[in-house]
């Protein structure tokens, strides 16, 4: 693997499969300008989401048939968990398993900006329009480096190359993750033999034997013990666990400069909640 | 998946391209299970668009792994798209059932190019590609 591929197993796959269920409970709001993207296309046409996460956009217009893929199994486990009618898949979006020049539209929402190096971001797009047919259009959204007023304060002047973190709680909903199953396992264990069973013991011998039973029941104690508490230690660690992502922070106009890079033209592009966009057709 | 999805499924492996025998990808008959899901409504206008979009021999190529011999050799087509006949929404009907109805919950399928086996599981396929095929 290449460096660049390495640094995105670390800092983006890995991640998004950790932080999965986590970072799928935040996002359920489409975006006002990917939904009439959609809204636009007409009936029977068909589609790709690329990167499409928990596939919060698959559904937004029933009249398409749009097939999402997305590179985290845990995203795409919580998307058909969902809605299991979402047509999802498990794949890298540099190596798209679909032949070119056959979808009529496709959307990569806030996707393009985990690959690390320029030359992979423009190949990403140029993959993405390969799959379009010719006329057809790709809806982009990275996040920009211009949002001052935003929660993280990005802003002009910055390195556009940043880690951002993502603390990971361990929320109520997380407790049926395996690890607090087996804490709580252990918490409720029940001694079922409280007494010595003497049945078979020579009374000469019982006192040695209760004692020798006591201490082992000691020792079984302490192992549980610590077992108990390595797992609290390890659920505490959990909560206040940071992740930390790579996001390439595009600046004003560098977008549209990657999807013309790409082979795309540009028809349309903004701003709109922290992101640019850009419509960019196939010639 | 559903079987609809077959459709737009070829194998990852980028040297592939190259070959006419990575689409589609071959299904595993024995290894597949089906499902179908009734709740999923017609939609014959849907459709019909979905079909103009179809590779129609592929369609016969997994419905044949998957043991359904009985599709009619040539795409239908409609007369007039904007005027269903009975004829045309019992097709249509049918193929509503096979397409989009009808889905692989559990299975195989390969690369009849380089032979790559993927799975798919709970309705999911994986097309990631081991680091050595990437
Ligand atoms: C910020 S999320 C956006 C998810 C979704 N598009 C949305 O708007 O809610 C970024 C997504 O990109 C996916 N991703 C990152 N690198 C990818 C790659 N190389 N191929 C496919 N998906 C990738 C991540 O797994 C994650 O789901
Ligand atoms: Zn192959």
């Amino acid at each position: 693997m290449s460096d660049a591929q390495l640094k995105e197993q670390e800092y983006v796959h890995d991640v998004y499969n950790e932080i999965a269920s986590h970072f799928s409970e935040t996002r359920y709001k489409p975006w006002p300008i990917v939904t009439d993207f959609l809204m636009g296309q007409t009936m029977g046409s068909i589609g790709i989401d690329v990167g499409c996460g928990n596939g919060k956009y698959l559904a937004v217009n029933p009249n398409v048939f749009v097939i999402g893929s997305d590179r985290s199994e845990g995203l795409i486990g919580c998307a058909h968990g969902i809605n299991s009618h979402y047509n999802v898949m498990v794949a890298d979006g540099l190596h798209l398993p679909h032949k070119d020049n056959t979808f009529d539209f496709a959307i990569s929402i806030a996707v393009v900006h985990h690959w690390t190096t320029r030359e992979r971001r423009i190949a990403a797009i140029r993959h993405i329009l390969s799959k379009v047919k010719k006329g057809g259009r790709a809806l982009i959204y990275c996040w920009a480096l211009e949002q001052k007023d935003s929660r993280r304060g990005y802003h002009i002047g910055m390195d556009q190359d940043v880690m951002v973190p993502w603390v990971l709680h361990a929320t109520p909903s997380n407790s049926n993750n395996s690890s607090s199953n087996s804490s709580s396992s252990a918490k409720g264990k029940k001694h079922d033999h409280e007494k010595p069973d003497l049945t078979g013991i020579e009374p000469k011998d019982r006192a040695a034997f209760v004692t020798k039973w006591k201490q082992e029941r000691e020792e079984q104690r302490a192992r549980e013990k610590a077992e108990q508490d390595d797992l609290e230690k390890k659920n505490d660690d959990k909560e206040s666990t940071t992740k930390y992502r790579f996001y390439h922070l595009y600046k004003e106009g560098e977008l549209e400069e990657d999807c013309l890079q790409a082979g795309g033209s540009i028809v349309n592009h903004g701003y709109e909640k922290d992101n640019w966009y850009v419509i960019t057709e196939k010639q | 998946m559903k079987f609809l999805t077959t459709n737009f499924l070829k194998c990852s492996v980028q040297a592939c391209d190259t070959s006419n025998d990575n689409f589609p990808l071959s299904y595993d008959g024995s290894k597949c299970q089906l499902e179908q899901d009734e709740s999923i409504e017609f939609n014959p206008e849907f459709l019909v668009n979905i079909l103009d979009r179809v590779e129609w021999s592929a369609i016969l190529q997994v419905a044949a792994d998957l043991g359904n011999t009985s599709l009619p050799p040539n795409k239908p087509i409609f007369e007039d798209k904007n005027s269903l006949n009975e004829d045309d929404m019992a097709i249509l009907r049918d193929l509503h059932i096979l397409l989009i109805q009808t889905s692989i919950v559990e299975g195989e399928m390969k690369c009849k190019n380089c032979g790559h086996t993927y799975y798919i599981k709970n309705s999911i396929p994986n097309l990631l590609l081991p680091p050595h095929l990437a």
